[in-house]
C-alpha cells in the first residue's frame, strides 16, 4: 500500500499527476467500510487529502456558498449561519448515517463515491451545486447533475481531485428532504428525495431511484403545469419517465416507486398550501 | 519517489493518545482501531460490526466521536485521541445506576459518545441525546437506560441541568 500525504492543494495535484490511479481519502467512511476483508483495496495508492487545511474552508461570498472538499457533514451541521440559509444541506446532514460519520464524512467525498444513496448529493443537487475539478493543467466546473455519468462513473479525468463545492446563494422559499429507510439513523436510504422551489422553478432530486441521484425533468414539470394531481398515482408516469428503480438487498423497484409517489404527493401537497399563504 | 511518498511496511505517525505523546510505526494499512487495540494495548475500546454502523468502536478524534473501524491510521498524524481508558470511572456512577450497561459490549462506545455531550452540551441544539447516540446501537438495554443515564450524567456537570 502506498499512501501519498500532500501538505497543499498544489502538491495534491502534482501526485494525483504522476499517480493516476491514486484513490484520494477524504474522511475514509466509505472507503474503510469493512476495511479487513477488502484485501485487494490495501494494494492500492491512497492520496491523503486530510492534511491539507485550505480544504477545510466554508466560504460565503456575495454569490456561493463554497463547500471545500475536506468539509464534513457536521462542520455544516454545527455552523448556525449555513444552516439558517441552506436549511436542506442541514436536514441532509443529519440524516446521513450517525453523529460519528458525520463527524468524518465529506460533501465532496460524498460525490466522488457515486452512490445512487448519497443523501448529501440529493440536497446539493436540488440547490442547483456545481463541483470544482481541478488538476495541475487548470480547474473546470461541472453542474453537479453532470457529474455522475452513471452507477460510480463520473466526468472527472484521472488527474483531476475535487477542490470544492459551489452552491449558489439563492433563496429557497420552499426545501423538503425526505429519506425513507428501514429506521431514522444508520440507514442507507431505500428511496428519497430533496425538492427545492426558486421562483417559480421547482427541483426534483431522487435518491436510490436510478443508477446515480438525479433531476426528474418530468416530475418537475407536473408540478410546475398546475394540472390537478388528486392521488400519489398521478405521479406515476413522469416517475417511470424519469426514474428506473431496481430492486437491491435494501428494497423492491415496486416499493421504492409507490413509496416515492406517496411522499412526492405529500411534499407537492405541502408545497402548494405553503405558496399559496406566502402569496 | 518524493519525501512525501510513504511505501509499503511502515509509517511514522506522532499523535497524542489519552495525553501522552506517541510516537508509532505502523502498517499503513491498519486502521484507528488496530493502532489502539494491538499497538497500545488499549482493548477498552471494541470492535464491532467492522462498518460504520455500531458505534462501539466510537473515540474522540480531537474532540470529536468518530468510529475507529473507518478511520484510517496514517490519518491521525498530530492528532489528539481520547478513548474509554481516560474516563475516570467515578464519573460513570449515573450510568451503572440507570442499567445503562449490560453485555458491556457497546459501552465503550456509549460513553465516549457521551463525554462529548457533557464537554459540549450546545451540541444538543442539533438533537437530543437519543438523537445524538443514534450512532451506538445496544441489543440489551433497549436504550432507556442510556439515555436516562446520560441525562443524570450531564445533569451532574451542569448545575442548571438541561431539559
Amino acid at each position: 500500500m502506498i499512501v501519498l500525504q500532500p501538505r497543499s492543494l498544489h502538491e495534491a495535484l502534482q501526485m494525483k499527476d504522476n499517480n493516476h490511479n491514486a484513490i484520494p481519502v477524504a474522511g475514509g467512511t466509505d472507503l474503510f467500510v469493512c476495511w479487513p476483508q477488502k484485501l485487494k483495496s490495501h494494494n492500492c495508492t491512497y492520496l491523503d487529502l486530510g492534511g491539507i487545511s485550505d480544504l477545510r474552508n466554508i466560504i460565503l461570498n456575495d454569490n456561493h456558498l463554497i463547500v471545500g472538499a475536506g468539509v464534513t457533514f457536521w462542520d455544516i451541521i454545527k455552523s448556525q449561519e449555513i444552516a439558517s440559509e441552506y436549511q436542506i444541506l442541514r436536514n441532509a446532514a443529519k440524516q446521513v448515517g450517525s453523529i460519528q460519520i458525520q463527524t468524518r464524512g465529506t460533501w465532496a467525498g460524498n460525490i466522488a463515491n457515486g452512490s445512487p444513496a448519497a443523501d448529501g448529493v440529493a440536497a446539493l443537487m436540488a440547490c442547483d451545486a456545481s463541483v470544482v475539478l481541478e488538476s495541475v493543467s487548470g480547474k473546470r466546473i461541472i453542474p453537479l447533475c453532470d457529474y455522475c455519468t452513471g452507477y460510480k462513473t463520473s466526468v472527472a479525468e484521472p488527474n483531476e481531485i475535487i477542490k470544492e463545492i459551489r452552491v449558489p446563494r439563492i433563496p429557497c422559499c420552499f426545501n423538503r428532504f425526505v429519506k425513507v429507510g428501514a429506521r431514522n439513523a444508520l440507514t442507507i436510504t431505500k428511496t428519497g428525495m430533496a425538492v427545492t422551489v426558486v421562483g417559480n422553478t421547482c427541483k426534483v432530486v431522487a435518491i436510490s431511484m436510478s443508477p446515480t441521484v438525479c433531476r426528474c425533468p418530468s416530475i418537475e414539470n407536473v408540478i410546475q403545469s398546475n394540472v390537478a394531481i388528486n392521488t400519489p398515482s398521478d405521479f406515476y408516469q413522469a416517475i417511470s419517465d424519469d426514474l428506473n428503480p431496481i430492486d437491491d438487498i435494501r428494497s423492491t423497484a415496486r416499493y421504492r416507486r409507490t413509496v416515492f409517489a406517496t411522499v412526492l404527493y405529500s411534499i407537492v401537497d405541502e408545497m402548494r398550501q405553503h405558496l399559496t399563504e406566502q402569496c | 519517489m518524493t519525501h512525501n511518498e510513504i511505501h509499503v511496511d511502515s509509517i511514522e505517525v506522532t499523535t497524542v493518545i489519552n495525553g501522552h505523546e506517541v510516537l508509532l510505526c505502523i502498517d499503513p494499512s491498519l486502521r484507528l482501531i488496530d493502532v489502539l487495540r494491538d499497538k497500545l494495548e488499549l482493548t477498552g475500546t471494541k470492535e464491532g460490526c467492522g462498518e460504520g454502523e455500531c458505534g462501539s468502536c466510537a473515540v474522540l478524534m480531537n474532540g470529536l466521536p468518530v468510529n475507529s473501524c473507518l478511520v484510517p491510521a496514517f490519518q491521525i498524524q498530530n492528532c489528539t485521541i481520547e478513548t474509554i481508558e481516560i474516563v475516570d470511572p467515578g464519573l460513570l456512577q449515573p450510568l451503572l445506576k440507570s442499567g445503562a450497561a449490560q453485555c458491556g459490549a457497546c459501552t465503550p462506545g456509549v460513553v465516549m459518545t457521551g463525554e462529548w455531550i457533557v464537554r459540549n452540551p450546545d451540541v444538543l441544539d442539533n438533537g437530543n441525546i437519543r438523537e445524538l447516540m443514534a450512532g451506538n446501537l445496544c441489543r440489551c438495554t433497549g436504550y432507556d437506560g442510556i439515555i436516562n443515564g446520560m441525562q443524570d450524567r450531564i445533569n451532574q456537570d451542569l448545575p442548571g441541568g438541561i431539559e
